[in-house]
């Protein structure tokens, strides 16, 4: 524990001391990328639009194939599933003209959900629900889950099965902040 | 009390191991506890209104221990998708890849290919950040276009009762708790950050746009 306590001193100390020559560097001339090796093929291994959609959507042998399924095939290969799963979870979206608050039966709101993008607006608020505006992007402190929660169990007017459509962890654990980076430093 | 805390703490440790985690934390086998598991992202107008930024963060539920040593892989390509004329392909991408301690962003370009595998444009409109280590200050970086870069462990801005959601599931409760217990609480994601002025991404209207990891 000692010798660690030590080690991770000289990483600190060095790391301090390189902070401050690099502000040195400022004046200098930095690498360009042609001095630095970007060659070769990079091929997918992740992929994410909407919160939580493979999460909750995908079958559990199908999630790495949902992730290297392009979004515009996404909807062909998945939208039957997300649908089995939807009533799955939620058994009123296979009463016939049920709906979510958004309007949407199972097929539609499947049919958004299956092909995995975010959309997000140039004119304006950017959030994924705040009452108001529906997708519209998603900000940091967007309770996405119970939007998303709403949207599952909440019925036509959000007020279906209460004790499933909020979590109640309804903010971050620490304050974003209100310019770059915006994301709260690490623990 | 305390033993439901220790089932608790036993039952999230079995989630970990078994369930798969949102919002994208360790949501499928391929990538679960790899350099490449995407966690989140996000996509909002700027403090300047002209801007949006993109979030991308990766490798999640770090404890500050893990944090300390806790790297981007230089063989993980970080790629930002935009999608300008609503066809769900990408018009526009803008790429992060670590190299010595910076993080280099390329883009906003159209790629050369759309689709599962990339090159990197590093013909393009490059901004280059230090990557801050754990405990530092952020180090932030705007280049002669306007684009905004950062790259480091932050909080991760996830909020979720995970571990009561699960237990809905497996049938071992019918209801969240309130008040909930957020799984994500006291645990950081490697940060990649990129705020660029909205004429780049297309000006007007709305935007499609999802992250991709991409492994050499």
């Amino acid at each position: 524990m000692k010798t660690i306590k030590i080690v991770m001193t000289a990483l600190l100390v060095s790391a301090v001391s390189f902070n401050c020559s690099s502000d040195d560097d400022n004046f200098t001339t930095t690498p360009t990328p042609t001095t630095l090796d970007f060659s070769g093929t990079y091929n997918q291994a992740d992929q994410m639009g909407r919160p939580a959609v493979n999460t909750v959507f995908v079958s559990s042998g199908s999630k790495d194939g949902f992730n290297t399924t392009i979004p515009s095939e996404q909807n062909a290969a998945f939208q039957g599933m997300f649908q089995a799963n939807l009533m799955g979870l939620s058994p009123a979206f296979a009463n016939p003209g049920d709906m979510n608050a958004l309007g949407q039966d199972a097929a539609a709101f499947t049919g958004l959900l299956a092909t995995d993008v975010l959309n997000v607006s140039l004119d304006g608020t950017t959030t994924f629900y705040d009452g108001t505006n529906v997708l519209t992007g998603r900000a940091l402190a967007d309770d996405v889950i119970t939007v998303e929660l709403l949207l599952i169990f909440g019925g036509e007017d959000f007020t279906e099965n209460p004790a499933l459509s909020n979590d109640n962890v309804n903010a971050n654990d620490k304050p974003f902040l209100a310019s770059f980076p915006y994301l709260a430093s690490a623990w | 009390m305390k033993k439901m805390k220790i089932l608790l703490g036993a039952s999230a440790l079995a989630i970990a191991g078994f369930l798969m985690v949102a919002a994208d934390h360790i949501d499928a086998p391929d990538v679960a506890s790899t350099s490449s598991d995407i966690t989140d992202f996000y996509a909002f107008q700027g403090q300047n209104e002209n801007n949006i930024a993109f979030v991308a963060n990766v490798q999640g539920l770090l404890s500050p221990m893990a944090t300390t040593s806790a790297t981007f892989d230089e063989n993980v390509l970080v790629e930002i998708n935009i999608d300008t004329n609503n066809d769900n392909v990408e018009d526009l991408v803008i790429q992060a890849i670590p190299r010595n301690g910076k993080m280099y962003f390329f883009g906003p370009t159209a790629p050369t290919a759309t689709g599962l595998n990339s090159i990197i444009m590093k013909d393009a409109t490059q901004t280059v950040v230090d990557i801050t280590a754990y405990g530092e200050i952020a180090k932030v970086t705007t280049n002669s276009n306007g684009i905004k870069a950062f790259a480091g462990p932050r909080d991760d801005p996830f909020f979720f009762d995970f571990a009561q959601y699960s237990a809905i599931l497996a049938g071992d409760a019918t209801s969240f708790n309130n008040p909930g217990d957020d799984t994500f609480s006291g645990t950081n994601v490697m940060s990649i950050v990129v705020e660029v002025p909205k004429s780049m991404i297309g000006g007007s209207g709305t935007i499609n746009t999802w992250v991709e990891s991409k492994r050499k």
